[in-house]
């Protein structure tokens, strides 16, 4: 079947406001989901979930998040990795805390507290713009690696800040193994990627779009800024406090403030321009890459006989980083999510140039 | 008021030609400066409901400056506005989009990452009111809103004749599209005032008179109250009830299409220009 969506009318506008209004692209998702939830979990190994499924899909849910504010919004920040300490150590609070806490309420609890702490940063963003914001969030990710490094009641008095969580469940299921933890991931990251979709595509989504596109003429047909805004970091840090408490302690199980330093902040804002700033599918893409091209870099070499050292990959890694940035903020800024639909746009077509 | 009168009576009056009503929009001794700068100095005048009434004036005089008082995003050191007979206290620009000002830009200032439908459809964001978490869950009545609101907006797409590029990103459309899109997103609010500023500059002669033809159209069918800044005065002169003067951030003149194109100061005005 060539991809067309000639013949295919729209008899409703239900219909045409489809997420997939293409039968093939909806064909193609229902497939993908199928190999993700079933084949995967039969197929993978231990390795491909602990070192490349978890952690993509993880910072996937996070570069989302941040790509809400980032793409949709139009607000800088430098503070995601804030954000995901806050709901890490909240979450975990939460738990150690109170007796018979479950680990989704835990969860959601910490992308609350995330959406306390994200709109209070944000305030700034109703006064200042690009740069000068982008300095204010980074003032977030300096308070939040102090704050959890010396103030001991949040790491319930660890020494050195490190802390760890054991014996996760879900609804009685152990969130032990390396398949269930990939499958919870993988459900949490649907179940927020489909929101953040709805999201974007409903009045909501629009009201961000235009505040990023054009403040004025937003603000001139009624959109009021500091709820748009105010939105935006509360739905974008809800989502990237989640991603937090996920990477902490179902990726890492143990872990210390260093785990979400502005180190994350970079990497996180790296995936989106290199997959696309305004765009779900974008977040996917530059999360994926970002996770497999240090795997790849780190394997090819030896396949072709030559050892490259760990420091000269890690080296590697950020000049291709970086030389890719550079070359999508100047040439497309709407990074692989964009050239992908460049890509459908021209199958729509084919065999035919116009 | 014509809003108040029954269907067949207002169906009667249209038919006969729109009817003016009172003054709805009352600008008295505005004075706006920036820094050093007069943008504009001791105006007033006057709209009434229903009217087209034009701002003309040189470049520079003020007449986007004044466009933008009304709609609150400047605001002038001096003077008071009275909207539907209630004196206005400082007040932002959505607030006046609340009380049904809408308005275009002189320079387009279209949502350039959307495609038209969207830009359009945010015009309707005062009448949408599912919150955050029913539009993340898109069920049920956040789902009917927007398929309610799309049906709107389609009528405004209809009337501007603009089907075939309701799914094309704005950025990518010839310029006097862009402006009839402007326009349509202004109208999606359905305003009771509209603000144009300069709707047909850059525009060719066929482009304008499409242009021509949906203001006197919205103005006739919906009763629009318009103010219209617009430099080709064949265009002015055809079209607006009444027009006001400015120069240099004063007022030089107002009236009806011929008091004005005999005032003294304004043929001075423009002769001293290069129209
Ligand atoms: N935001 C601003 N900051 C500083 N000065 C401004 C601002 N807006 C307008 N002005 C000044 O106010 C004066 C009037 O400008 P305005 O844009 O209202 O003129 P205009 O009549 O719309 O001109 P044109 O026909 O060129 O559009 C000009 O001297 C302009 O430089
Ligand atoms: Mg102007």
């Amino acid at each position: 079947m060539l991809y067309r969506e000639n013949g295919q009318f729209k008899t409703s506008y239900a219909a045409d406001q489809q997420i997939f209004p293409i039968t093939q692209d909806r064909l193609a998702i229902g497939l993908l989901l199928l190999v993700a939830f079933v084949v995967m979990p039969m197929a993978g190994s231990e390795y491909l979930f602990r070192a490349v499924l978890i952690p993509f899909l993880i910072l996937a849910l996070a570069a989302l998040g941040l790509n809400i504010l980032v793409g949709y919004c139009g607000q800088i920040s430098l503070g995601t990795g804030a954000f995901m300490a806050v709901g890490a150590y909240a979450a975990y609070n939460f738990l150690v805390r109170i007796d018979g806490m479950p680990l989704i309420v835990a969860m959601l609890l910490g992308g609350l507290t995330a959406t306390v702490v994200g709109v209070l940063f944000g305030i700034p963003s109703l006064r200042i713009k690009g740069l000068y914001l982008a300095v204010a969030t980074l003032a977030a990710q300096f308070f939040t690696d102090w704050a959890f490094l010396r103030i001991s009641w949040f790491t319930n008095n660890s020494t050195s800040g490190s802390v760890s969580v054991a014996g996760l469940n879900v609804f009685g299921l152990p969130i032990e193994s390396p398949v269930a933890k990939y499958l919870f991931c993988l459900t949490v990251v649907c179940v927020f990627a489909l929101a953040a979709k709805n999201l974007t595509r409903s009045a909501t989504g629009r009201q961000w779009m235009a505040i990023r596109d054009m403040d004025v003429a937003a603000a001139v047909i009624g959109i009021r800024p500091v709820y748009a805004k105010l939105t935006a970091f509360a739905v974008s840090s809800f989502i990237v406090g989640v991603a937090g408490v996920l990477w902490a302690f179902v990726h890492l199980g143990a872990w210390e403030p260093a785990a979400f330093s502005i180190d994350r902040s970079f990497q996180l804002l790296f995936m989106v321009i290199i997959g696309g700033l305004g765009s779900i599918m974008g977040a996917f893409f530059g999360a994926a890459f970002i996770v497999v091209l240090p795997i790849i870099l780190d394997q090819v070499p030896h396949w072709f006989g030559i050892p490259l050292s760990t420091a000269t990959t890690s080296h590697l890694v950020h000049m291709i980083f970086g030389a890719l940035i550079v070359f999508f903020l100047i040439a497309e800024p709407h990074g692989l999510a964009k050239l992908w639909s460049i890509g459908k746009q021209k199958m729509r077509l084919w065999p035919f140039p116009h | 008021m014509m809003n108040d009168m029954p269907q067949a009576v207002q169906e009667q009056t249209q038919g006969t030609g729109r009817r003016i009503g009172d003054v709805v929009l009352d600008l008295q001794n505005i004075s706006l400066s920036f820094g050093g700068v007069k943008a504009l100095t001791d105006i007033s005048f006057n709209v009434r409901e229903h009217e087209i009434r034009s701002i003309i004036g040189p470049n520079g005089a003020g007449k986007s400056s004044m466009l933008n008082v009304i709609n609150g995003v400047y605001h002038p050191q001096e003077g008071r506005i009275l909207f539907r007979g209630e004196e206005r206290r400082r007040m932002e620009p959505h607030m006046a989009a609340e009380q049904g000002i809408a308005r275009t830009f002189q320079n387009i200032a279209l949502f350039k990452g959307m495609s038209v439908l969207d830009n359009i459809m945010t015009g309707r964001n005062l009448k949408m009111k599912s919150g955050l978490l029913a539009n993340a869950l898109y069920w049920g009545r956040a789902q009917k809103e927007e398929i309610e609101h799309r049906v709107k907006v389609e009528e405004i797409i209809d009337f501007l004749e603009i089907q075939d590029i309701r799914k094309t990103p704005v950025g990518a459309l010839p310029y006097g599209l862009q402006k009839r899109v402007e326009l349509g997103r202004a109208l999606a609010a359905e305003p009771s005032l509209l603000l144009l500023d300069e709707p047909m500059a850059g525009m060719n002669v066929e482009e304008k008179q499409d242009m021509c033809r949906f203001i006197l159209d919205v103005n006739d069918q919906f009763g629009t109250t318009i103010v219209l800044i617009e430099h080709d005065m064949g265009v002015v002169m055809d079209i607006s009830d009444r027009v006001v003067v400015l120069d240099y951030g004063k007022k030089i003149g107002d009236g009806v299409p011929e008091e004005v194109r005999a005032n003294e100061d304004v043929i001075r005005a423009y002769l001293g220009t290069s129209h």
